[in-house]
């Protein structure tokens, strides 16, 4: 893991004691809300529904033990004992006190951790595949480049006021677990003809009410070219990205009305100018960073305990099959912790639970974690000895739940419980419908599935790429759901397409089940995922189900 | 196009410190409680309820006009946004459903 150095440590600790200064100029009135505003955001802090939030930033999503302990204490000291992991690997507290924000700040300073750039309009935390530096599929892991890039990119002067929020997300997998696609940026590490690793850059994509799927501005990007050229990048976007409407402002809508080839065209030109200006000195931090993120000593053991495990004990290995992902090292496993127990809010952990998680991974788990954008955590260097133990304990902290990638493992965004821009709620929503599954045991009869929820047209909870996507909206003062289908957010991104009328909050759970029954029905075989039976068959007889079945039909499990 | 009529509204914001839900009251000051809250059902009244309320910017951020019915027990939501805001959410028992 990336550690501060002297000047990375003495930073955050003069910009902490700015807003300290600037929240007591508010609090005795010297600020007015309208000058405080934009300096607040800055630091991380909305103002939401019922309280203040902070959203911490969880750099490409890696944290250590010490620094998961921290935010345990955090929630318990200055908030109400729990926080919410997002879509962007940040963590939020909901219910902060403004005149307590400088005092957590310092807190998360104390274990390298920052709100810096959580909020506003630049370019925001740099997100990455939660299984970088631990996948077997991985051609380099991405995670040096992204502390590069957070570095570059932090206090940058020329990007501090962009026409538009700006989002960065890299992989180093052929398999796409960032979403790269819908970003604003997006890095996937290829290599060349030559057996070289660089980026495949891809600009413009993005969510929100235009959702668009990037497209390729450059095949292949040599690694030492990768700061220049996202500079100039950003540098075009600055320059020719919209500020006469904040809804037509994102890099995408710039794609889009410019052309990728004109944006090409300008971004080579400013890239060429900048290129002599780089000496280098980025490359020599680049190495320094990578040293950082050495693996961790792998050790050569028998897996005679997991095996056995394995074949005694079926709960164990229900949850195995489910969370469990290959390792790149012999002998190893990466281990998904579910914070989606059927019921409870999508991301959430309790201080209790953080702390369950620190020590595991302490223990078991080479002191690493990840925060996945799809809201859990991941122990990414476990022993397969070790899962036996790794997994009573999970159970203990109620942490064992074996759903991921399944029915209940949904993302969802804050919604109109929390968030002030929400038009309906999106949390008890995903509650109700992992419920439903749960009382139906079929979860793992459907198979691989991504539910993603917004509780607006932001999107925060992906619902474009989900496989089936819900979008809550207030129409006429009421809650309404509206149903995507056939969404994708891998490497072979797609946006999912409308179904048709939406569904009330009472109706949204049944429209659900009638989708997944008629999937249940329609596939081919049981290895057929939803989204494959999707391709195959187009969208018709999934609005057949949707508009046409009598709910009461449809209830009884046709697969159980 | 006909002009819609004025419907009863409350002023709320939140804390400045807390970031709480407050409401206006005749009195001036801020309350927690909705029940408590000045209904105004005159659209100029109103208005300059609410810049009497924005003076008070060392207290609170973003006063506005709710949309409120007039019940029994004070002034009722009339959409879900405004309840939410009068209870606190859904998933935990937070908020100010917890503190009454």
């Amino acid at each position: 893991m990336y550690r501060y150095n002297d000047f990375d440590a003495a930073f955050l600790a003069e910009r902490n004691a700015q807003f300290r200064a600037q929240v007591a100029r508010r609090i005795d009135g010297s600020l007015t809300e309208d000058e405080f505003k934009p300096l607040r955001l800055m630091n991380g802090l909305y103002l939401q529904l019922h309280a203040y939030m902070l959203r911490v930033a969880i750099p490409y999503g890696t944290l250590g033990s010490a620094q998961m302990r921290q935010l345990a204490m955090i929630a318990d000291r200055w908030d109400k004992g729990y926080g919410h992991f997002t879509t962007r690997q940040n963590i939020q507290y909901n219910w902060p006190k403004l005149p307590d924000v400088p005092d957590i700040l310092d807190a998360l300073a104390e274990v390298q951790l920052h709100a810096i750039q959580t909020s506003g309009n630049t370019i925001r935390n740099v997100t990455a595949d939660h299984f970088a530096g631990a996948a077997r599929d991985e051609i380099e892991d991405p995670r040096p480049v992204a502390e590069l890039i957070r570095q570059w990119s932090t206090d940058h002067p020329e990007f501090q006021f962009l026409p538009r929020k700006f989002k960065i997300a890299v992989t180093g997998s052929p398999r796409d677990r960032a979403v790269t696609r819908a970003h604003d940026i997006g890095l996937r590490m290829v290599r060349n003809a030559a057996g070289e690793p660089g980026f495949e850059v891809l600009v413009g994509g993005g969510l929100g009410r235009t959702p668009m799927i990037a497209k390729v501005i450059r095949d292949f990007l040599p690694k030492a070219d990768l700061l220049p050229y996202l500079e100039a990048i950003v540098s075009v976007y600055n320059l020719l990205g919209r500020r006469d409407n904040k809804y037509k402002a994102r890099i995408k809508i710039t794609v889009h009305e410019n052309g990728i080839d004109t944006v090409r065209e300008k971004v080579e030109a400013r890239f060429a100018q900048l290129r002599p200006l780089f000496s280098g000195v980025d490359q020599q931090m680049l190495d320094g960073i990578e040293a950082q993120f050495a693996p961790p000593a792998f050790r050569n053991a028998p897996v005679d305990l997991f095996e056995a495990a394995y074949q005694t004990d079926p709960v164990f290995r229900a949850w195995a099959d489910v969370n469990l992902t290959p390792h790149k090292a012999e002998g190893y496993a990466i281990v998904s912790i579910s914070l989606k127990k059927h019921g409870a809010t999508p991301g959430d952990a309790t201080s209790a639970q953080m702390r369950v998680m620190a020590d595991l991974a302490e223990r078991f788990g080479h002191d690493e974690l990840r925060v996945s954008h799809e809201q859990n955590i991941v122990l990414p260097h476990v022993h397969k000895s070790d899962l036996p133990a790794l997994y009573r304990a999970l159970r203990d902290a109620d942490l064992a739940t074996a759903n991921i990638g399944l029915a209940s493992d949904i993302i969802a965004c804050p919604g109109m419980d929390y968030c002030a821009l929400a038009t309906a709620r999106s949390i008890p929503v995903a509650q109700e419908i992992a419920r439903r599954f749960e009382d139906m045991k079929l979860e793992h009869d459907i198979g691989p599935l991504k539910i993603k929820i917004s509780g607006c047209i932001n999107a925060c909870g992906h619902h474009h790429v989900g496989h089936i996507g819900i979008l809550g909206l207030d129409r006429a003062g009421v809650e309404n759901y509206q149903i995507t289908l056939g969404g994708d957010g891998t490497e072979d991104a797609a946006i999912g397409s409308r179904t048709g009328p939406g569904f009330a909050y009472d109706e949204i759970t049944d429209a659900i089940e009638r989708i997944l029954m008629a999937y249940l029905d329609l596939r081919s075989d049981p290895g057929e995922t939803f989204l494959q039976a999707y391709r195959r068959v187009g969208a018709d007889p999934f609005k057949a189900a949707l508009y046409e079945a009598p709910a009461e039909e449809t209830r009884e499990p046709a697969h159980a | 196009m006909a002009r819609r009529p004025f419907t009863p509204k409350v002023i709320t914001a939140n804390a400045l410190l807390e970031g709480d839900v407050v409401y206006f009251t005749a009195a001036d000051v801020w309350t927690r409680h909705l029940a408590e809250a000045e209904i105004l059902t005159d659209e100029a009244h109103a208005d300059l309820r609410l810049l009497d309320a924005a003076r008070q910017a060392d207290q609170v951020v973003g006063p506005y006009l709710a949309d409120m019915a007039e019940g029994a027990d004070g002034p009722q939501p009339t959409h879900f946004r405004e309840e939410f805001r009068r209870t606190g959410p859904s998933n935990y028992f937070h908020g100010k459903q917890a503190e009454h």
